[in-house]
């Protein structure tokens, strides 16, 4: 790599070339502030709050988008910086409610932090006290415009990671917004509620519908039997709450700091991942035995769900019909745990922690009654219960290890990496493997789908026959899966879509800070999971053995079929109107 | 001899050249089949020694300009006539595409010959209904002619300009912005590098140049470096159209040469102020541009003198307050125009031209103390370090300049303000 020589406050230093100066200011020990600059996206430099001076230029430059050359000569500290970047956030302040300490992002906000870093006693500025309504529109988000800083980072992901593109910056001046189109509210537009704008958003301005109240409420409620499950991403995410590191497995903790907060049963969404498995991989093999359609595409992640049934419907005849994980567990534990425990369905409250804002609104579909009551009654996610335990004045990181109850909280290491990108193909092709050539897999690790690689194909070997396989993540690069289905130039037999970047551990409920370097270290965690579980193949969860003696029957079979299929719907809204 | 007189670049009086005929039967397109003769890069080479520099107000070198379009890789090029002509105050663009169309055009061929490019876009304003239905006539007569088009006079160069207008956003005059517009997307400007001239319109090395830059080159080419030198001064050569408006006799477009001081501006060409009434103040570079007292009017025309004294040229507009005038609503006037068109994308501007237009109407309405002209101070000081354009940069020009110049009339209006503006450090 070509070095430069720079010099940075008086300092000459040695460099790579073509870097930013924000960059090699981080090189050298200096971390300059920012609000609109995220890793994971393109250079807006709309905040401007990283300027520095730069010796023969007029004005201040914007170190986020400035690349350094040979013989530059930076100022960080100077006086006139000093007052510029203070002034600008001073500018911001005066424009931003001052709800601090009522805000859902509070102490992790970064316009919060950086005021505090800057030390800012005071805001001039006249404040804008003009107050937008509130968008309550959806089960799964809130937008409130009040709080948008108009960094542009959240309609950055929705336009160029997701793709999905309803949320906009428009008008100019003062009237600037970032909204969905013409300001409707997101419950009218193609929203897919992934949540992938409150994770890039770096203030209050886009959250999660907070449950935690329904959630306190049924706690509280002696009649209710509160039983819980716990996604598998959550297990390498939740730590980070607690300010343990990234990909951090804290299965044990979790269990028991779920069993503090209350909860009558401590479940495992891996169960009805395992269940899930069952049930796909069966799907597949009719679909392959009797000619059905394919490729068939999976089912678990609700905004990817919701993104197919507004933009490629005609294609919704390759998703499989299972119902995800979450909803199974669902439909299992309000009729299946419901019949074992003795325990009326009618007080069985289902609470579920999710890594996904989706799963808010997934829970809430019409479709997902099938036990006759709605199957999962309140849907948190990381950053809700994090919140919860935290009320609680639970010590997450002293607490002494648990282990789910039984039998729900019984699972796989298959059904572990269900978070990771590629998991649910691998923990499928696993079991299919064994089921269609009746013999045991040597090597579990399907390295071809692992990976944080937008479109990852690979082919695997059923005992002489090959089938290729596909595995997306993020919208965008679902997209160009669906484009390439719709073409008829996609000859895979099976594909797994996950609507998040790297899949539910990046999902939009997990915790603020999540960039794809922190996504690979929870995938990290999520493969360690696996390793170290006593089963790893879904079909082998006694747990699952048992239901489906007891009560299920057989996959597909017609309680399967009543409790753990669904329908789609199309949602494009060109055909609607 | 009067200096309107004499044989300069537009003659402005020539009003009939908006015939093809005429305009060719007088040496009209002489330039173009002169340079479609000679080597290119003699022809670049003579832009550059006639030290031509763009008249939008970057006053970036043209030739240079062009070289950079030419030197790249890609063959795909568009040349982009900037007829935006938002600034207050300012018609010169307008003037040249109503009266000398081919003028420009012939302007327009030369340049895009010498970068190479094949395609060009004429961005006219979108309140330009007269220039633009010109220049669509214009643009068609020269192209019957063999004068736009394919093979052009029989050179074996091609080029096709099509109209295209604005929708009245001020900053759309900002290249990148205008190519955002262009491409369909929202008028905002861009972050530079690239710049067009390496990735322009759709991604391809773009010439973006002012009406009036492009309508000098013929006459360069026609009579050389040395005649265009012969008529500015050494930092600044050629000519300047001077849009001049306000409170003077004579009103209206004259061309001036570098050199000249605005002094000589506003009261030879501009005839002075009205009888019975003094020039209080002149603003130089339209709404963008600053306010200077009668005291500096001595400083010539001049980039690299005004670039010492703080004033900008700009698209050349000057703007005459007589001894009626307040300077407060004259600043308040420009910070609620560049709060209407500032496109909000970034802080500085937005949220600084909001508390500027606050204290400016805390101060015309005796509301204010002096904590607020500190404050208006300091938040348009930040605008200008530190705004993503050109735009949010100069919007507190008027601010800066009045407070400099004529801070006792902020400190007259304020509350508090019987103490020096300055306090302790200007006495």
């Amino acid at each position: 790599m070509a070095m430069v020589e720079i010099t940075i406050n008086k300092r000459t230093i040695s460099v790579p070339e073509n870097i930013t100066i924000m960059e090699a200011a981080k090189l050298n020990g200096i971390s300059l502030p920012s609000l609109c600059n995220h890793p994971d996206q393109k250079v807006k430099a709309n905040c401007r709050v990283c300027a520095v001076e730069v010796e023969g230029v007029k004005n201040l430059v914007a170190s986020c988008s400035t690349k350094i050359a040979e013989g530059m000569k930076i100022t960080t500290n100077s006086p006139r910086v000093r007052e510029t970047v203070r002034t600008i956030v001073e500018l911001i302040l005066a424009d931003h409610p001052q709800e601090c300490l009522t805000c859902i992002r509070s102490g992790e906000c970064e316009l919060r932090q950086l005021a505090f870093k800057l030390g800012m006693k005071e805001v001039q500025g006249v404040k804008n006290t003009k107050r937008l309504p509130l968008d309550f529109s959806t089960p799964s988000l809130v937008r409130d415009p009040n709080k948008c800083i108009k960094c542009g980072r959240c309609a950055e992901v929705c336009h160029h990671v997701q793709e999905v593109g309803i949320l906009y910056s428009h008008n100019r001046g003062l009237d600037i917004g970032v909204t969905p189109e013409y300001g409707k509210e997101l419950k009218d537009v193609a929203c897919v509620l992934c949540g992938q704008c409150v994770l890039a958003c770096p203030v209050g301005a886009i959250y999660e519908k907070d449950e935690t109240d329904k959630v306190w409420e049924a706690l509280g409620d002696p009649d209710k039997h509160v039983v819980v499950q716990v996604a598998p991403s959550v297990r390498v995410s939740i730590a980070e709450e607690f300010g343990r590191p990234s990909g951090s497995i804290a299965t044990s903790k979790l269990v028991s700091a779920l069993r503090l907060l209350g909860f009558d049963r401590v479940f495992d969404t891996d169960f009805a991942a395992d269940l899930t498995i069952m049930e796909e991989g069966h799907e597949l093999l009719q679909r392959l035995q009797t000619g059905g359609v394919l490729p068939m595409i999976t089912s678990c992640s609700p905004g990817w769900i919701k993104y197919i049934e507004h933009f490629y419907p005609e294609l919704l005849p390759h998703v499989s019909s299972c119902k995800s994980p979450q909803q199974m567990f669902g439909a299992m534990a309000k009729s299946y745990y419901a019949k074992i425990s003795g325990i009326d369905p009618k007080d069985i409250y289902v609470v579920s922690v999710m890594p996904c804002t989706a799963k808010k609104y997934e829970a809430a579909r019409p479709e997902m009654r099938d036990s006759g009551y709605r199957d999962v009654d309140a849907v948190l996610t990381t950053r809700e219960l994090g919140r919860m335990f935290k009320h609680e004045g639970i010590d997450f990181n002293s607490l002494e290890d648990g282990e789910f109850d039984l039998p729900l909280g019984i699972s796989t290491g298959a059904a572990a990496i269900f978070g990771a990108t590629g998991g649910v193909m691998e923990a499928a092709l696993r079991t299919v493997y064994e089921v269609v050539t009746g013999q045991t897999l040597e090597k579990l690790e399907f390295e071809g789908v692992r990976g944080m690689e937008g479109v990852k194909a690979s082919s695997v070997d059923l005992g002489g026959t090959e089938v290729k396989v596909a595995v997306a993540h993020g919208l965008a690069h679902a997209k160009q899966i669906m484009e390439a289905i719709a073409a008829g130039e996609a000859d895979y037999t099976f594909i797994e879509v996950m609507c998040c970047p790297g899949g539910c551990i990046g999902g939009g409920g997990q915790p603020y800070g999540t960039t794809n370097a922190v996504r690979e270290k929870r995938i990290q965690g999520l493969y360690e999971v696996d390793q170290k579980s006593e089963f790893r193949k879904s079909h082998e969860n006694p747990a699952i053995q048992k239901l489906y003696a007891d009560y299920l029957q057989a996959p597909l079979g017609p309680v399967s079929h009543k409790l753990l299929h669904t329908t789609y719907t199309n949602r494009c809204q060109h055909e609607l109107q | 001899m009067s200096m309107i007189d004499c044989q300069l670049v537009f003659n402005v009086e020539n009003r009939e050249y908006v015939d093809l005929d005429l305009y060719r039967s007088r040496g009209g397109y002489g330039a173009l089949a002169k340079v479609l003769a000679a080597d290119p890069r003699e022809s670049v080479y003579v832009l550059k020694e006639a030290g031509l520099k763009g008249r939008g107000g970057a006053s970036f070198p043209t030739g240079l300009k062009i070289e950079m379009v030419r030197s790249n890789q890609e063959q795909e090029r568009y040349i982009i006539i900037n007829a935006d002509e938002g600034e207050p105050g300012t018609f010169k663009d307008r003037y040249i595409m109503t009266h000398l169309p081919f003028q420009l055009l012939e302007g327009v061929t030369i340049a895009a010959y010498l970068a190479g490019a094949s395609r060009g876009i004429l961005y006219v304003r979108h309140e330009y209904d007269e220039p633009r239905s010109v220049m669509r006539e214009s643009i068609a007569q020269a192209k019957r002619a063999g004068l736009l088009g394919e093979n052009i006079l029989g050179s074996g160069f091609s080029l096709d300009i099509e109209l295209f207008s604005g929708a009245g956003s001020y900053l759309c005059g900002e290249e990148t912005a205008l190519l955002s517009s262009i491409e369909g997307r929202k008028g905002r400007p861009q972050v530079k590098p690239p710049y067009p001239t390496q990735q322009g319109l759709w991604g391809k090395p773009t010439l973006i140049n002012n009406v009036e830059t492009l309508s000098n080159i013929p006459k360069i080419m026609e009579k050389g470096a040395l005649w265009y030198r012969s008529l500015g001064t050494e930092d600044s050569p050629g000519t300047k159209l001077i849009s001049l408006s306000g409170d003077i006799r004579f009103r209206g477009l004259v061309e001036v040469p570098f050199g000249a001081s605005f002094r000589d501006i506003v009261y030879e060409y501009g005839g002075g102020p009205k009888p019975g009434r003094k020039v209080k103040a002149v603003n130089i570079g339209g709404a963008s541009g600053v306010l200077i007292p009668e005291e500096m009017l001595d400083v010539p025309l001049e980039y690299g003198a005004c670039a010492r004294a703080g004033i900008t040229i700009g698209s050349g507009a000057v703007f005459v307050l007589d001894d009626t005038r307040s300077i407060l609503d004259n600043v308040s006037n420009r910070i609620n125009f560049f709060l209407h068109e500032s496109c909000g994308k970034c802080t500085p501007c937005r949220e600084g031209l909001r508390q500027a237009q606050i204290i400016m109407e805390k101060l015309i309405a005796g509301q204010a103390v002096m904590k607020d002209v500190q404050n208006l101070e300091r938040y348009t000081r930040v605008m200008q370090n530190a705004s993503f354009c050109g735009l949010g940069q100069a919007a507190g020009n008027s601010v800066i300049s009045s407070l400099h110049y004529y801070g006792e009339e902020y400190c007259s209006r304020c509350k508090d303000g019987e103490e020096d503006l300055y306090g302790e450090e200007s006495a």
